[in-house]
Order: structure tokens, then C-alpha cells, then sequence
């Protein structure tokens, strides 16, 4: 039996105990979505005097950043990365993981199933959870600590689902979940002693109430609480196009420009081998621009409008029905005719003239 | 003092971020690291991550659509 805590500190004083017969800091990495409860959890866990640090791992989904550096009108928005927030707010180092292709294969083929939507909830977390485990072997830290909730979210994050996660993930009892430990069997940290299991919390359920009592306590403001989940996968739109570009590609495959470009722009797609993205306003218009070698692109030269992309191996009428489209959302859409600049992906650009697309002409199915 | 460039461009946040992380991981203290990025977002996230892990930003300049960050790698603890 180890020695149990040589010091004990209350509210954030070093927690010391004895490892390999070495007084030393006991250390836990935190999952940092940048949600209210990864952040409480985190602090919890500070308050017992270990230190903390964070850990937050890039999708490729994950609806940080991106789409208020396209939108012309989010770019006056705050342009605040909750992740690092959260850590400035807690006082902690943050390392962000890139693991956008290994994800790949979470998405494709969730053992678990999908959410709602396309969110492989449960495989995510038991991805992350075992990715995290990885970190702290290699970092020599003793525990990890979720803001998992019992029945905060319906797929994932039930009573059922919590020995799944640790289970599967490979960390066992090395998983701390601070706000609702005591519903739960105990962690090593807990039988350890360091930290003290009393001073955890029993939150379950989908209400946030307590959470909102505990950040207040701890006087936080100013926090994030995403509605649906951490990323795009939870939101019903893109899954459908997401689901769509797997379909016309005959198999589930994306690559990051895929990822970005299903957050851009309105899709039409007028038969399965191409569609066509048309931006929405000036900044995605931009955005697409940088994609002008990988695609067939279409801008009006008569009347100001949209750039658009090509997605697919268009033929030639199909890139004059995709000019129509491109007209009927430019300021030329009641002329009788507009002129548009089709560019090819080497550069080499021709000029077409295009009655615009009548609203009733465009079925709705082609609407992704 | 030794100075290292990292181009950024085209990558949106928060890859810009995990790239300037990667670089300094393998920079020593005290070297400058400029990193050229156009996702304006970088002139709020990488001083946000450079506050929270121990580096200083020395310089942050736009120039039309690109954004440079200069950061002075801190001691590693
Ligand atoms: S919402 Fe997205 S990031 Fe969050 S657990 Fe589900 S799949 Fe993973």
C-alpha cells in the first residue's frame, strides 16, 4: 500500500505524495473541449491540488475557428478559440492534437454506431480517452480527467455507456470523471488519496443547472455552452452532405479540403457525378478562391455574383447548366442573359453567356 | 539569436496553432519563430496559446491577407 498524501492541501495548494519512495506532484491531463464541463472538471481537480494540463484534439470537425475565418459576416465576431480559454482561465498548459487522420476511421466505421446525425459519439471518446492514455504514459502522468455527465447526452454519455469508455479506451480505473465520480465505481485516484472522492461530485441528468451553480461558484462567466456537441457531425445539415459526397463517391472516404468545403458555400448537386458549390457571400467567395487548382471554377463577369466551384467530372453541358445556377444566385438572376469565366484546373479560362436558371427549373433535390 | 520561419498559409485555425506548438517543440529557448499565416484568427490563438505554455509574442503585423506572428520560444520546463 503506497503512503498515502504527505501534505494535504485544500484548494489549490500542491498535493504531494509519495511515488517510488519520491515525494512528488501527482499530475493529470484534462480533456479540454472548451465546454463549460471539461473546464469544471479541470478545476475540480486543480482544487484537490494536482496539476493539471490540457489536452484537445483536432477533428478536422470540430467547430472551433473555420467558419468565422470564411463568413464575411462572423469575422467580426469574437474569434475566441474556446479550448484556449478555457486553459487561460484555469491557469494551464493546453497541447492541441492533431489527429485528423486517424479520426478517419472513427467516422467510417463507428463500432458503436452513429448519434442522431453522423457523431460517433462513443467511439470519439473512447478514442480520445485512449489517445490521452498514450499521452500520459509518454508524459508520466498518473490519471486523465473527462467532463463526462451521466445522461448529459443521450448516445454517449449514459450510465451504460461510462465503463464502455474506460474499458475500451484501455485506461481502466486511470479515468477520472470529477463531476460524477460519485455515481461511479471508485478511480485509483480516489483510492489512492489524491484526491479526495468526499469533494467530488453526483451530477446526472441533461439539466445544467448545477453545472451553472459550480461555474458560478468557482466564478466563472463568460463560458461556452455548445448545444448540440463539440463538432459538426452532431448538425444535421452537414451529416447530410456529408452523407451525400459519400454516396456520389461510391465509397466513405473525405480528405480535409473535403471537410472545409461542406462548411462553404450552398451545394447543389444536378446528378450524381457533379455538383456545384456556390459561395454565399464576399468571404467565402475569397475562401474558394484558394481552391482554384483543385476544381473547375465559374465566376459572372456581366454582373457581380458568387465564385463557384465545380465538384465531380463535369461535361460540357454540364458546366453550362452549373453557369445557369451560377447566374440565378448573381445580381444578374432577371437578365436575360449573363456572362460568366469558366477556368478549368490548369488555368486555361472561356467565356459562355447563360439565360439564368429559373427558381422553378432548380428541383429541390438538387438542393444538399 | 537564431530565427525560424514556418509557413502557415492556407491553414485555418486551429492548425496554424498545432503547427507553431509541433515547431517549438523542437526549437531551444530564446529562438524566434515567425510564423506566416492567413486564418486571421491566429492573431487571437497563438498569443492565447503562447500565454498559456510560456512564450512570448514579440510582434504581430498583417499585411493585406496575411497575418505574421513572431514568438519568442520561453524556457521549457
Ligand atoms: S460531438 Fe463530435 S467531437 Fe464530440 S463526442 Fe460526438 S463525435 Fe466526438
Amino acid at each position: 500500500m503506497p503512503q498515502l498524501a504527505q501534505f494535504r492541501i485544500i484548494h489549490g495548494f500542491t498535493r504531494l505524495t509519495t511515488k517510488h519512495n519520491m515525494t512528488e506532484q501527482r499530475k493529470a491531463v484534462a480533456l479540454i473541449s472548451g465546454g463549460l464541463d471539461s473546464l469544471l472538471a479541470a478545476k475540480v481537480i486543480q482544487e484537490e491540488g494536482i496539476h493539471v494540463e490540457g489536452i484537445n484534439f483536432y477533428t478536422g470537425f470540430c467547430v472551433e475557428g473555420h467558419t468565422h475565418a470564411i463568413r464575411k459576416k462572423d469575422q467580426k465576431k469574437s474569434k475566441r478559440n474556446n479550448a484556449l480559454w478555457v486553459a487561460e482561465q484555469l491557469g494551464i498548459k493546453l497541447h492541441i492534437v492533431d489527429i485528423v487522420e486517424e479520426y478517419k476511421d472513427i467516422v467510417f466505421n463507428p463500432k458503436h454506431g452513429y448519434g442522431a446525425n453522423l457523431n460517433p459519439c462513443l467511439d470519439c471518446k473512447i478514442f480520445m480517452v485512449s489517445k490521452a492514455l498514450e499521452w500520459i504514459k509518454k508524459k508520466d502522468f498518473d490519471f486523465i480527467i473527462t467532463g463526462e455527465v451521466i445522461g448529459q447526452r443521450p448516445m454517449s454519455q449514459r450510465k451504460e455507456t461510462m465503463p464502455v469508455v474506460s474499458g475500451e479506451s484501455g485506461a481502466e480505473d486511470l479515468l477520472l470523471r470529477p463531476l460524477c465520480a460519485k455515481n461511479l465505481p471508485e478511480t485509483l485516484a480516489e483510492r489512492e488519496g489524491w484526491v479526495e472522492r468526499e469533494r467530488l461530485y453526483d451530477f446526472s441528468g441533461r439539466s445544467r443547472k448545477l453545472q451553472m451553480a459550480l461555474a458560478a461558484k468557482f466564478g466563472f462567466k463568460d463560458y461556452a455552452q455548445p448545444a448540440g456537441g463539440c463538432c459538426f457531425l452532431t448538425d444535421a445539415q452537414y451529416s447530410v452532405k456529408l452523407a451525400d459526397l459519400w454516396r456520389a463517391r461510391g465509397s466513405k472516404q473525405y480528405e480535409m479540403d473535403d471537410i472545409m468545403l461542406l462548411k462553404v458555400g450552398r451545394h447543389l448537386r444536378p446528378a450524381p457525378h457533379f455538383k456545384v458549390i456556390i459561395a454565399r457571400e464576399e468571404g467565402e467567395s475569397n475562401f474558394l478562391q484558394g481552391y482554384r487548382k483543385q476544381f473547375v471554377t465559374i465566376k459572372t463577369i456581366s454582373h457581380g455574383g458568387p465564385l463557384a466551384l465545380i465538384d465531380g467530372e463535369p461535361s460540357e453541358a454540364d458546366i453550362e447548366l452549373a453557369a445557369r445556377l451560377v447566374a440565378r444566385y448573381s445580381q444578374g438572376r432577371d437578365a436575360d442573359l449573363v456572362e460568366l469565366e469558366v477556368e478549368d484546373r490548369e488555368g486555361s479560362s472561356h467565356a459562355l453567356k447563360v439565360e439564368p436558371i429559373k427558381p422553378h427549373e432548380i428541383p429541390q433535390e438538387w438542393h444538399i | 539569436m537564431s530565427r525560424v520561419t514556418l509557413d502557415a498559409r492556407r491553414l485555418l485555425c486551429p492548425m496554424p496553432v498545432i503547427r507553431v506548438q509541433d515547431k517549438i517543440e523542437t526549437l531551444t529557448p530564446g529562438t524566434i519563430l515567425e510564423a506566416i499565416c492567413t486564418d486571421p484568427g491566429v492573431l487571437n490563438d497563438i498569443p492565447a496559446w503562447c500565454r498559456i505554455n510560456g512564450h512570448k509574442v514579440v510582434e504581430s503585423r498583417s499585411d493585406r491577407a496575411e497575418y505574421t506572428v513572431v514568438i519568442e520560444v520561453g524556457e521549457a520546463e
